[in-house]
C-alpha cells in the first residue's frame, strides 16, 4: 500500500473535506460532523503509513511532485508536494495522535453545544497541519502555517464567551504574527535571491546545492551571509509558532482552549511546526557553518534561544498551580530542547524528541483533560488530590507520561530522545552553556512533574469536585492507553544501539560511542529531581487547598517570581504594550489634528467647486436638457394614447391591417 | 360556376375564420372572445389539412404534423387564457374584457 | 364527396355562428363542442384520421371542459350566465371588420387559379406520423413538450388563489 508522491495531497485533502462537511452540517448534526472528522483522520493515517512505506524505500531521496499555481509575468509560481522520511514520519505522528485526540474529544466535548463546530475546526486544523508537512514550497508551507494559526485562534477562543479565552486567542494570534512577519520577510528575500520557493526541484530548489552556494557567497549588512540572514528571519517564524523565548508568552495562555485542543495543537503538533520548519530548511540553516568568516552562525542563535527557553520554561513550570499551565510551560521547555538540538547540529535528535514528545505530551494533556472532566472542570492542583483511586486508568497512563517526560531511564521514550539531545549538546564546540542549561532543565523537569503527580493523584481529595470524581468512558480512556503504549515503545526506535529512526531520517548519521558516562550523569540528575520533588511534596502531602506550597515556604521570593512567570507578561505590557499605546496616541493626535485639518480643507475645496459647478449647471446646461426632456415626454404621451387597453380595439386594428395588406397584394400586383 | 374541392375547403375555412373574428370582436365576455380566437385557430388548421389533402406531396405528412403541433399550442393557449380569465375575474369581479384596462398607457 | 363536405361546412359554420351569438354561455360552449366535432369530421373526410382524433381529444374533450370550468368559476349567480347584451355599435363595427376580412379572403381564394387535382383520399399511417415526429421533427416535439409544461405551470400559477382555500377550486 505504497502511496505515490503524486497523491500525497490526499492526506491533507481528506480532513479538509471533513471540515467542509462539518461547516455545512446543521448544528444538530453532531454525530455526522464527528464521524466525518474521525473517518477522514483514520483514512489520512492509513495514507500516511503508505507514504512512510514509500519513503522508506530510499530514505535519502526527496520525492517531489511540483506544479504551476499561476503564471507570473516571465515565470510561474510553482507549488508542490514533498515526500521524504521527515514528512512521512511527521504525517504518521500527526494523524495518529490526531485520531486519538479526535476520539477523546467525542467524550470530552460531549456536553458542548457547539460540538460540531469543534470538529469542523479540528478537521480544518488537521488539514492545515498536514498540508504544512507535505508542502514542497515555502509559500505553500507559509499558507498552511497561517491556516494552522487561524485554526489555533478559533480553537483557543472556542469558549469565546469567557473573556479570558477570547483574550488568549487574540494574544496567541498576535504574538505568533510577530514571528510570522519574520518568516514572510525571509520568504520574500529568499524568492528575491534565488527566484524559487520550492525546496527540492531537481537541482533548482532552494535547499539544493546551487541555490545554497549562491546564498552563502553573498553578504549583507554587517558581513552577515545572506543565507544566515534569511535563516534567522525564517527562524523568527519558528520562534513565534513554537513558543520560544522571547515569544513564549502566548502558549500558556492558550490553555484557555478545550483540553483536547491543548493536547493536539499546543503540545503535539502545531507548536512542533516551528521545529519542523527549521528541520525542513536545515540545509539553509547550516550552510553558513562552513563559512568561517561569518560573524554569526544561524544555528548558534537557534541553540542559545533553545537553551534559554528550555531552562526558562522548566523554571516557570515549577511555580504554576494550574495543571494545564504546568504542562504548557513544560511544553515550552521541551520545545526549547528541540531547538537546542537543532542548534547544536543534530536535527535528527530534535525530530526524535519531537515525535516522542508528541506522544507523551499529548498523553499528559489528555490525562489532564480526563482529570478535569472527571473533577467538574477543576484545574487547580491545590483543589485536586487523591485521584489515584477513582481515576485508575488515568493515573497509570498519566504516570507513564510523567516518567517519559521526566526522562526516567530505559523504559520510557523521553529518556532516549532527551539523551540524544544532551549527547549532541555535549559535543558542541561553540559553547558549553546550552549543555548546562539542558542539564539543569532535566532536574527541574523531573522535579515539577513529581510535584504535579503528587498534588493531583496522591493524598486526600481537597475539594468536593475532586471527591466526587469518577473514571471517564472508554472513548476517553482508550486513547490514553494507546498513547501510553506509544510513549513507552517509541523510544526504542532510536536507542544508541539501534538508531533506526536516525538512520531513516538522515542516512549519513553515525552513532558515536562513548555516551555511557553522560547517560549515568543524566540518570543521576533525574534521580535528584525526582527525589527532591518527593522530599518536598510527599512528606507531608498537602493537607488542605489553602496550605502554602512547600517550596514557597522554603524560598518565598523565588517561588513568587516563578508563579508570576518571571514577569514576562508585565514586562511586555510595560515595554511593547506601552510603546504601542504611545504610538497609538501619537497616531491618534496626528489623525485628529494634521490629517483631519487636511481632510477638512479638501472638503471645503470640494464644496466650493460644487457650488461653481451647480451654478453653471443650472444656468446653462439645464435648459437644454429640459427642452429635450419635454419633447420626449410629449411624444411619449402621444404614443401612450394608442395603448388604450381595449383588446377589441387591438384585434380590430389587426384585422383591418390584414385587410389592407391583402388588398395591396391583390390589387397592387404583388404577384 | 364550379369550384375545385380545394377552393371549397378554403371558402369553408375563411368563413369559419370570420365567424371567429366577428365573435371575438363583438362580444365583451372574455371567455367568448377566447373561444372566437380558438375558432380562428381551427380555421387555420383546416387550411393546413386542405392543402395537405390536395397538395402535391401528401405522403410527406407535413401538414398533418403542423396541425398536430398547432393543436398542442392551442391547448396551451387555452389553458393559459382561461387561467388569465380566472385571474381577471378575481381582480375585477367580472370578466368584461373592456374593463381590463389597468395597464393602459 | 363534395356534398358531404358542403354539409359538414354548413353544420360547422352554423353552430359556430350561433354559439358566438347566443347570450347563454353554457349554451355557447355546448354548441362550440358541436362545431369542433364538425371540424373533426372534416379532418376524417380529408383522410387525416389521427388529427381528427387529436381534435376530438383536445377540443371536444379537454378544452371544452376547461371552458365550462371557467364559465362556472366566473359567475356569482345563475343570472350571470345571461351576459348583458353587447352595444349595437360594437356589433356593427365587428360585422364591418369581419365582412371586410371575409371579402378579401374570398376574393383572394376566388382569384387564385388552383389546380383542381382530383385524386383519391390520401392516407398517412400513424406509424409514418410517429416516425416523422420522432425523426425530423424531434426537436420541435421536445420544444412543444416544454411549452406545454411551462403553460401548465403558468396556468396554475396565474389561476391559483393567494393561499386562500376555495371550495369551488377543485383539484
Amino acid at each position: 500500500m505504497n502511496l505515490s508522491v503524486h497523491y500525497l495531497w490526499l492526506i491533507p485533502a481528506l480532513p479538509l473535506l471533513a471540515a467542509g462537511l462539518g461547516a455545512v452540517t446543521p448544528r444538530s448534526g453532531r454525530r455526522l460532523a464527528a464521524g466525518a472528522a474521525i473517518a477522514a483522520m483514520a483514512l489520512s493515517f492509513l495514507l500516511s503509513v503508505g507514504a512512510l512505506l514509500t519513503a522508506l524505500q530510499d530514505p535519502s531521496a526527496h520525492l517531489t511532485s511540483n506544479f504551476a499555481w499561476f503564471d507570473l509575468g516571465s515565470g510561474a509560481l510553482r507549488l508542490g508536494w514533498l515526500l521524504d522520511p521527515l514528512t512521512a514520519l511527521m504525517c504518521v505522528m500527526v494523524t495518529f495522535v490526531g485520531l486519538l485526540i479526535f476520539i477523546f474529544s467525542t467524550g470530552y466535548m460531549h456536553e458542548d453545544a457547539n460540538y460540531k463546530q469543534f470538529f469542523c475546526f479540528l478537521s480544518l486544523f488537521a488539514a492545515a497541519m498536514l498540508g504544512l508537512l507535505v508542502a514542497n514550497s515555502l509559500l505553500l508551507l507559509f499558507i498552511c502555517w497561517e491556516l494552522v494559526g487561524l485554526a489555533s485562534y478559533l480553537l483557543i477562543g472556542f469558549w469565546f464567551h469567557k473573556p479570558s479565552a477570547a483574550a488568549a486567542a487574540k494574544k496567541a494570534f498576535i504574538t505568533t504574527r510577530i514571528g510570522d512577519l519574520g518568516l514572510l520577510l525571509g520568504m520574500l528575500w529568499l524568492y528575491d535571491a534565488t527566484g524559487s520557493l520550492l525546496f527540492y526541484d531537481g537541482g533548482q530548489g532552494v535547499l539544493e546545492a546551487g541555490a545554497l552556494a549562491s546564498l552563502v557567497a553573498s553578504t549583507t549588512v554587517g558581513g552577515l551571509a545572506v543565507s544566515t540572514a534569511i535563516a534567522l528571519l525564517i527562524f523568527c517564524g519558528a520562534v513565534g509558532k513554537s513558543g520560544q523565548f522571547p515569544l513564549h508568552v502566548w502558549l500558556p495562555d492558550a490553555m484557555e482552549g478545550p483540553t483536547p485542543v491543548s493536547a493536539l495543537i499546543h503540545a503535539a503538533t502545531m507548536v512542533a511546526a516551528g521545529v519542523f520548519l527549521v528541520a525542513r530548511v536545515y540545509p539553509l540553516m547550516m550552510i553558513d557553518q562552513g563559512f568561517a568568516a561569518a560573524p554569526l552562525h544561524a544555528l548558534t542563535v537557534v541553540a542559545f534561544i533553545g537553551a534559554i527557553t528550555a531552562l526558562l520554561g522548566a523554571l516557570i513550570a515549577v511555580g504554576q498551580n494550574d495543571i494545564k499551565r504546568v504542562l504548557a510551560f513544560s511544553t515550552v521547555s521541551q520545545l526549547g530542547y528541540m531547538m537546542l538540538a537543532l542548534g547544536v547540529g543534530s536535527w535528527v535528535a530534535a525530530i526524535f524528541h519531537l515525535l516522542t514528545h508528541a506522544f507523551f505530551k499529548a498523553l499528559l494533556f489528555l490525562g489532564a483533560g480526563s482529570v478535569i472532566h472527571a473533577a467538574h472542570h477543576e484545574q487547580d492542583i491545590r483543589q485536586l488530590g487523591g485521584l489515584r483511586g477513582p481515576l485508575r486508568v488515568t493515573f497509570v497512563t498519566f504516570a507513564i507520561g510523567m516518567m517519559a517526560l521526566a526522562g526516567v531511564p530505559f523504559l520510557f521514550s523521553g529518556f532516549w530522545s532527551k539523551e540524544a539531545i544532551l549527547h549532541a549538546a555535549h559535543g558542541w564546540e561553540v559553547s558549553p552553556l546550552p549543555f548546562y542549561a539542558g542539564l539543569a532543565a532535566v532536574i527541574l523537569t523531573a522535579f515539577y512533574m513529581t510535584r504535579l503527580v503528587l498534588e493531583v493523584f496522591f493524598g486526600a481529595p481537597r475539594s468536593p469536585a475532586a471527591a466526587h470524581a469518577h473514571e471517564n468512558p472508554p472513548t476517553m480512556t482508550v486513547p490514553l492507553i494507546l498513547l501510553a503504549v506509544g510513549a513507552v515503545f517509541l523510544g526504542f526506535l532510536g536507542t544508541p544501539w539501534w538508531p533506526w529512526l536516525q538512520h531513516t531520517l538522515d542516512p549519513s548519521f553515525h552513532s558515536e560511542p562513548g555516551g555511557a558516562g553522560l547517560m549515568v550523569l543524566s540518570i543521576v540528575l533525574v534521580a535528584i529531581g525526582l527525589g527532591s520533588g518527593w522530599a518536598l511534596y510527599a512528606r507531608p502531602l498537602r493537607a488542605t487547598a489553602a496550605a502554602a506550597d512547600p517550596l514557597a515556604r522554603a524560598v518565598p521570593g523565588v517561588f513568587a517570581a516563578l508563579a508570576a512567570k518571571l514577569g514576562f507578561d508585565e514586562l511586555y505590557a510595560a515595554t511593547v504594550g506601552r510603546l504601542n499605546t504611545a504610538l497609538a496616541a501619537g497616531a491618534d493626535a496626528l489623525d485628529r489634528h494634521l490629517w483631519d485639518g487636511l481632510v477638512r480643507f479638501l472638503a471645503r475645496f470640494g464644496e466650493f467647486t460644487g457650488i461653481v459647478t451647480r451654478e453653471t449647471d443650472e444656468g446653462i446646461l439645464n435648459d437644454g436638457f429640459n427642452a429635450t426632456s419635454e419633447s420626449l415626454r410629449t411624444t411619449g404621451k402621444a404614443y401612450a394614447k394608442a395603448q388604450s387597453g381595449d383588446a377589441h380595439g387591438y384585434l380590430r386594428v389587426i384585422a383591418l391591417g390584414f385587410v389592407i395588406i391583402v388588398l395591396a397584394v391583390l390589387l397592387g400586383g404583388g404577384r | 360556376m364550379s369550384f375545385s374541392p380545394l377552393q371549397l375547403c378554403l371558402f369553408f375555412s375563411s368563413a369559419l375564420f370570420c365567424v371567429g373574428l366577428i365573435g371575438a370582436l363583438s362580444r365583451s365576455n372574455t371567455i367568448l372572445v377566447l373561444l372566437g380566437v380558438e375558432l380562428m385557430l381551427n380555421a387555420a388548421n383546416l387550411n393546413f389539412i386542405a392543402f395537405w389533402r390536395y397538395g402535391p406531396n401528401p405522403a410527406a405528412g407535413t401538414g398533418v404534423i403542423f396541425v398536430l403541433f398547432a393543436i398542442a399550442v392551442a391547448a396551451a393557449e387555452a389553458a393559459v387564457g382561461l387561467a388569465l380569465v380566472i385571474a381577471i375575474y378575481r381582480h375585477q369581479k367580472n370578466i368584461r374584457l373592456q374593463d381590463a384596462v389597468r395597464l393602459k398607457g | 364527396m363534395i356534398i358531404v363536405l358542403i354539409a359538414l361546412a354548413l353544420v360547422t359554420l352554423a353552430t359556430a355562428a350561433v354559439a358566438m351569438a347566443l347570450r347563454n354561455l353554457i349554451h355557447s360552449a355546448l354548441l362550440l363542442i358541436a362545431s369542433w366535432a364538425g371540424i373533426a369530421a372534416f379532418y376524417l373526410w380529408a383522410g387525416a384520421e389521427f388529427v381528427a382524433f387529436a381534435q376530438v381529444l383536445v377540443y371536444v374533450g379537454a378544452i371544452s371542459m376547461v371552458v365550462l370550468f371557467a364559465v362556472l368559476l366566473t359567475r356569482r349567480s345563475r343570472l350571470d350566465l345571461e351576459v348583458a347584451p353587447d352595444p349595437m355599435r360594437r356589433l356593427i363595427s365587428a360585422l364591418i371588420t369581419g365582412g371586410a376580412v371575409l371579402g378579401v379572403l374570398f376574393g383572394a381564394v376566388w382569384s387564385t387559379p388552383l389546380e383542381p387535382t382530383l385524386r383519391a383520399v390520401p392516407s398517412i399511417s400513424v406509424r409514418d406520423l410517429g416516425l416523422q415526429l420522432m425523426g425530423p421533427h424531434a426537436a420541435s416535439l421536445l420544444v412543444v413538450g416544454a411549452l406545454l409544461t411551462v403553460a401548465l405551470l403558468g396556468a396554475v400559477v396565474i389561476a391559483s388563489q393567494d393561499r386562500r382555500p376555495d371550495k369551488e377550486d377543485g383539484p
